[in-house]
């Protein structure tokens, strides 16, 4: 066994722990996908193409609430936004020809990404390993997901849709330690609240995202 | 269809920024005021989607039984639950609330 493929199978042992919560996380997309009016089809094809957890829920979420396929994908697009910059710190360890490249670079994800870094730097074999358990359990804790959403008889009734909000707050959750995103977070959940009575479903969104901007007075320190 | 339209557009996008960089900008880094600007965007958009989806419905702004499931969901978060307990009590208290007819 080489370097690389022992470094993969590294990767994706110590990915293992991490795998059961997306599993999990999945199950809780393709329920909610399905309440949302996706096929099951579409879910699961949408876990298969996207693998971005936070941003799928985002779409399917904005989709739920009655807003459009423009809106839904652009919060998609700025919530996965960070991947630019972390798709960058990986570029100078990425090996293998352009396809290889791109096609590697979608098993990026946080946990993937964070579990690439080591002692030793940073290594690209490990992000695929990892990424790539990470990504079964991903699309099959969606397909189970949408199997058990098939079999519940009325959303509503369940409290489904504040598992939604809930499950943003879970992932907003580690930004809330810090004081500055915790002061972007506060001013943008309210800058949403007071622009959805005015704003057509979708917009306030983004308008929200607008105060991701003021990274740059920091930036400029 | 919206929903392959949205299959379709979602995974478009996801590619094209996770395969920005390992493939076109090996090695340079990107300005420093866009990088800190994208570190802010995740933030700011799941606390605007957090707060519009447990406060509003239909455009207008209501406090209804999904409020309380999201601060049930907020203590057990606070106790360190995991974040899938965390969802399942704020659909379980939802759901009770709305049993008991609140």
């Amino acid at each position: 066994m080489d370097q690389v493929e022992a470094t993969g199978r590294a990767g994706a042992r110590t990915a293992v722990p991490l795998g059961v919560a997306v599993a999990l996380f999945g199950v809780a997309f393709g329920v909610l996908a399905l309440e949302a009016g996706l096929t099951p089809a579409a879910a699961v094809a949408m876990s298969a193409t996207t693998f971005a957890g936070s941003a799928q829920l985002a779409s399917v979420a904005v989709v739920d609430a009655g807003g459009g396929l423009a809106a839904a994908i652009s919060a998609a697009a700025l919530l996965n936004s960070r991947y630019l910059p972390m798709g960058v710190s990986v570029a100078p360890v990425a090996w293998g020809g352009p396809v290889a490249r791109l096609l590697g670079a979608q098993l990026m994800i946080d946990e993937s990404w964070a579990l690439a870094h080591t002692r030793d730097g940073l290594a690209w074999s490990r992000l695929l390993g990892a990424g790539a358990l990470l990504y079964l359990a991903w699309v099959l804790g969606t397909a189970m997901g949408v199997l058990a959403g098939q079999a519940l008889a009325d959303p509503a009734a369940l409290g489904l849709d504040a598992a939604f909000p809930a499950l943003f707050l879970g992932l907003l959750w580690p930004w809330l330690r810090h004081r500055r995103t915790a002061a972007v977070a506060t001013l943008a959940g309210g800058l949403a609240l007071a622009l959805t009575p005015v704003l057509p479903t979708g917009l306030p969104l983004l308008a929200a995202g607008g105060v991701a901007l003021l990274g740059l007075l920091g930036a400029r320190r | 269809m919206t929903g392959w339209l949205l299959v379709l557009g979602v995974g478009l996008v996801t590619v094209v920024l996770k395969g920005a960089g390992p493939l076109l900008l090996g090695g340079r880094r990107l300005p420093r005021a866009a990088e800190a600007v994208l570190a802010l965007l995740a933030p700011a958009l799941l606390a605007a989607l957090l707060i519009t989806q447990t406060l509003t419905s239909d455009g207008a702004i209501v406090l209804d039984a999904r409020a309380a499931g999201v601060a049930a969901a907020a203590i057990a978060l606070v106790l360190r639950a995991p974040l899938l307990a965390a969802v399942l009590v704020a659909a379980a208290v939802t759901a009770l609330l709305r049993a008991l007819g609140a």
